[in-house]
């Protein structure tokens, strides 16, 4: 009976362990009452102030030492100074900012201001001196697949991986590309997010961008799947998983169905 | 039932008799003609001017005829001819009388022999000549002796870095916060020695072995792609947004993380690999171009037992 | 009819008396005895689909420009071998899917052996007489491993290019001869000579072809030989004598139902699940890689142990002795074999097992070996799933530095576990029996007992 009690503490610790994992700090968003009435660059400076200075500093000049803010929170954080409308439309629209620790890498989710709010933001970090650079136009309906399959596995397969479906590095996980836009891939291959490089147009071209994106939107979202489901398009790890999930559970079935099952 | 002990049924009938069931027999010639249609599907499929799905129509028809005919066996084995249970002796552990002929045999063939120590040896010497000299040829496969192969680079001082396309790197291409893939001018890129990862680093974050002073011209330090683990290639060079809060700049190679810090010429930081990746002493000539100082610091490549002993040629 | 037949076959060739004793051949009669013939049917699609591919696909390193269909390669230069095996996926009818029936059944011919070797290993069927019944087995596996490794390395897309280096990393890593051999194989170094490819080629679509044929033909013929062990599943099976069906009119429908239902599956993924896009991957070359490259999955375990030892060279001045990749992609594997192929004798030598074995145990009946089995396979499982740690990353977000850290702890403690659980799960099942059996006894006992009674009672009739 001390074995069902083992196996049995063995469990809660796992769902205690599990459930500590899970729980998360509150993220909430401090918003200004009358959104809609506010002029945007108000609104924008107001959200700053109530979700943003605590890290990149009152007057977007950053906090390179941790400080205690009111709320409790250790802020710390990059100047956004010359950052510009690319980045700040970067890390709002894909949900990378705000988060909850300075040192927690940025991951994709729903973002946590309304379209309005992140205008008025974009609006007001990129009023701040000095000009930085504006929100991309890429077209990459004017790139070229095959330059791009040869530039995106030079410059980014190796996080990336070759059929954009994401990937490790030894200091951070790496997105997959399926539900990054042309813009966003724009703005992050200039901006270099998180542990990511940052390629110069002298590095890459906008034409050559053009065509890593048309390469990458093909890969991540169109990928031709000629052979039936794609299962993911990572190879043999899903691969294995149909062949012991799928024909190993069916084959031993057939198995059962012809052979006899001993009789305890 | 009953069996008699050589495992039939009685002296006339060996079989014991079947289930007799019509419908199960119709049921069988049934999936015999839906496997016989599905396999007709997949030939006219085939013979289809190219369509979207014609591949998995062509997986599907033929799986079935397959299918079908497993089913009809299945049912043919179950319902329609007997299945009986019967039983038999294992075959004789040994056959010792046997056992003793064959020892007899080869003893009694043998025993006028009075030099067999010599013949043995003899027979052992031209068995193994034989077999060895069957081996030889196989030496023409490659360079078996000769190890030489692998401490070659073509990397010599004055050669220039160019990029994949053969254009030559000038030092103000070289920004902070990327990477670039190098190769040896007029060189074939196929060979492991060749790329190079290039990056650019603050100065003043360098911290290069003593030795090493002057190998990386205003912070441009170059390193072999390949990986000294397992020979991948070092594809990942990360860098933080911010650096307090971030980790720092690692080369990092994709398949067993093995992870290596530029700043220290390539230290190891984590992963399997047992030394530091290679570094190709740089200089920038007065055209601005970059050019090899000399060969790597370490042959290049998966260790093995030679790997320390000559510097790369 | 059938007897003209047979007198036409017995008087030319004298086969009938074998003939009329294979007919009878018994085959006890348990599922878990047809898993191997799964294997043997998946090597049977395995030949037929590669005759196929061998008709378009060209082993030859020679650069060419693509020009077939898929977009983002027109124009590349790659290699016939790449460019022949694209073509084959994208513009021959029928290539994609023989070329993915094939793959898929490599993946579940490996994988219909290892469960064949799961059920042999733990109803201890390797015993005397059929120790070599075993090792020939292993060989086969092993030979397999090489067959499907070489199968999807020849096709130089960029995934096979990643595999045959990290394969050049660990032949290099042999201590002493690793570099000879090496080069001496590959023809130079990395990625070697041209001809590379063709030594590829003959192994993949002859020498190992025809080694695990030869091998399954003896492994078959040593089990006809022996006949097949049995469970004790009737009061008449026992040590010396065989109770199942005869392969025919019972065994043989059977069998071919199962060989018709693997093909069956095979086909059916090779066309509705896409293995191995070659295309999405691209060609190879030396600079060039990506994140998650993986081996097809019966290499897994290799990757795992790979990714899982701390980084060190074994060195003696400038002598290495023992290059890293040795341990995680030579020694485990030659660890694990040995183990294997050493275990009947091992088991005689500590375990005490002697004499003939044609009954099978329950895993439950022998707490020793099961609970060995489970830690065994446990360690080897655990390291196989290592190999994967990077997508867990990916999947669920566990950082990857944390998993190594885990799983090096894991590979140790875990197989301990298991090895103790395991036989007190055994030894707890076999008392559970016994109990049932006691009471069962005894309620027959007390049944008799009170019918006694009852007959006691009733008055004599007159």
């Amino acid at each position: 009976m001390s074995l069902r009690r083992l196996i049995l503490a063995a469990v809660l610790s796992a769902l205690v362990l599990a459930g500590a994992a899970y729980a998360q700090p509150k993220n909430g968003v401090v918003r200004p009452s009358g959104e809609t009435k506010l002029p945007p660059r108000e609104l924008g400076s107001q959200l700053y102030a109530g979700n943003c200075s605590a890290c990149h500093g009152i007057d977007g000049s950053g906090q390179r030492t941790p400080r205690k803010t009111t709320e409790g929170i250790e802020g710390q954080g990059p100047s956004l100074r010359g950052v510009g409308a690319r980045s700040v439309d970067f890390y709002l629209r894909t949900g990378y900012m705000p988060i909850s620790e300075p040192d927690e890498q940025p991951v994709r989710r729903r973002p946590l201001f309304s379209d309005l709010e992140i205008r008025a933001l974009v609006d007001y970090v990129s009023s701040l001196p000095p000009p930085g650079p504006p929100i991309p136009k890429p077209h990459p309906e004017r790139g070229n697949l095959a330059e791009g399959y040869e530039l995106f596995t030079e410059n980014c397969a190796g996080c990336h991986q070759v059929a954009a479906q994401g990937g490790v590095t030894t200091g951070a996980r790496v997105p997959p590309l399926t539900d990054a836009s042309a813009v966003q891939i724009a703005q992050s291959v200039r901006i270099g997010p998180y542990l990511m490089p940052r390629f110069s147009e002298r590095q890459i071209s906008d034409e050559e961008l053009d065509s890593i994106i048309a390469y990458a939107e093909l890969a991540a979202k169109e990928p031709v799947d000629e052979g039936g489901w794609g299962i993911g398009h990572l190879g043999p790890i899903t691969e294995g998983m149909v062949t012991w999930y799928f024909a190993a559970v069916v084959l031993v079935l057939v198995c059962l169905m012809i052979g006899r099952r001993l009789r305890a | 039932m009953t069996t008699s002990p050589d495992g039939e049924h009685d002296s006339h009938d060996i079989v014991a008799p079947g289930p007799q069931s019509p419908r199960s027999e119709l049921a069988v010639a049934a999936l015999l003609v839906a496997a016989a249609v599905s396999a007709i599907a997949f030939i006219v499929v085939y013979s289809l001017e190219k369509f979207s799905t014609q591949h998995e129509l062509l997986g599907i028809t033929l799986a079935a005829s397959f299918a079908f005919v497993a089913a009809a066996l299945l049912l043919f084995g179950e319902r329609v001819l007997p299945s009986e249970e019967v039983a038999e002796d294992y075959p004789e552990a040994a056959a010792p009388m046997e056992q003793e002929e064959v020892a007899k045999v080869m003893e009694e063939s043998t025993s006028g022999i009075t030099r067999k120590r010599l013949l043995v040896g003899a027979g052992g010497t031209a068995g193994g000549a034989i077999g060895l000299a069957a081996l030889t040829p196989a030496l023409s496969m490659g360079p078996w002796i000769d190890v030489a192969p692998l401490y070659r680079t073509p990397w010599r001082p004055g050669r220039r870095l160019v990029d994949d396309k053969g254009k030559p790197y000038k030092a103000e291409e070289i920004e902070q916060e990327t990477f670039y893939t190098a190769f040896p001018e007029g060189s074939s890129d196929r060979n492991l020695g060749a790329s190079l990862v290039v990056v650019r680093v603050d100065p003043a974050a360098l911290r290069l072995p003593p030795e090493r002073a002057g190998w990386a011209p205003e912070g441009i330090l170059a390193f072999s792609k390949i990986c000294p683990h397992a020979a991948c290639t070092v594809a990942i060079y990360q860098k933080p947004t911010y650096g307090p809060t971030q980790p720092g700049p690692a080369l990092v190679c994709p398949c067993h993380y093995s992870t290596f810090d530029p700043a220290k010429g390539g230290e190891v930081l984590f992963g399997p690999a047992g030394r530091p990746l290679p570094q190709l002493p740089l200089t920038v000539d007065a055209g601005r171009e970059i050019r090899a100082g000399g060969n790597f610091s370490d042959a290049i490549g998966p260790s093995w037992w030679g790997i320390e002993m000559e510097e790369p040629h | 009819m059938i007897r003209r037949t047979v007198n036409f076959l017995d008087s030319r060739t004298g086969a009938v008396p074998f003939l009329r004793k294979s007919l009878r051949y018994i085959f006890p009669d348990h599922w878990s005895f047809l898993l191997g013939e799964i294997a043997m049917y998946a090597f049977i699609v395995l030949v037929a689909t590669g005759v196929y591919l061998t008709l378009f696909f060209e082993p030859s390193l020679a650069e060419t420009t693509y020009t077939g269909s898929y977009k983002p390669l027109q124009g590349l230069a790659m290699s016939e071998a790449y460019r022949s095996a694209v073509e084959l996926s994208f513009d021959i009818p029928s290539g994609l899917l023989m070329r993915q029936t094939h793959h898929w059944a490599s993946n579940i011919f490996v994988a219909a052996i290892l469960m064949h070797l799961l059920r042999v290993f733990f109803t201890g069927a390797f015993r005397k007489p059929r120790e070599i019944t075993w090792v020939i087995g292993l060989l086969m596996l092993f030979a397999t491993l090489l067959e499907g490794y070489l199968g999807y390395s020849m096709i130089d897309d960029l995934l096979s290019g990643i595999g045959l280096a990290i394969g050049y990393g660990v032949a290099l890593s042999l201590p002493v001869v690793g570099a000879n051999l090496t080069l001496g194989l590959w023809g130079g170094p990395f990625p070697g000579d041209p001809a590379f490819e063709s030594r590829m080629y003959v192994a993949h679509v002859f020498l190992l072809p025809i080694l695990i044929g030869t091998l399954m033909a003896g492994h078959l013929a040593l089990v006809a030989s022996r006949h097949h062990a049995q469970f004790k599943a009737t009061k008449r099976a026992t040590e010396r004598k065989l109770v199942g069906m005869p392969a025919f009119p019972a065994q043989v429908p059977r069998s071919l139902a199962l060989m018709f239902a693997t093909v069956a599956v095979l086909f059916l993924l090779g066309g509705l699940v896409q293995i191995n896009p070659i295309w999405q991957w691209g060609p190879f070359e030396v600079s060039q890689g990506t994140n998650g490259a993986q081996p097809d999955w019966y290499l897994g375990w290799l990757i795992g142990s790979l990714r899982l030892v701390p980084g060190f060279d074994v060195t003696i001045g400038d002598y290495t002795l023992i290059p890293n990749p040795f341990w995680g992609g030579a020694l485990f594997p030659l660890v694990v074999m040995a183990v294997l192929g050493a275990w009947p004798w091992l088991e005689r030598r500590f375990g005490g097992v002697r004499g003939f074995h044609n009954i099978l145990d329950r895993p439950r009946d022998v707490p020793g070996r099961t609970a060995f089995g489970f830690a065994f396979f446990t360690w080897v499982a655990l390291i196989f799933l290592a190999g994967s740690a990077d997508r867990a990353t990916v999947f669920f977000g566990l950082d990857y530095e944390s998993q190594v850290v885990f799983f090096r702890g894991a590979v140790i403690v875990a197989p301990i576990v298991a090895f103790f659980v395991t036989r007190r799960i055994c030894r707890e099942l076999k008392r559970g029996e016994e109990i049932g059996v006691d009471k069962e006894r005894a309620e027959e006992e007390a049944e008799e007992e009170a019918q006694e009674a009852e007959r006691e009672k009733e008055p004599a009739p007159a």
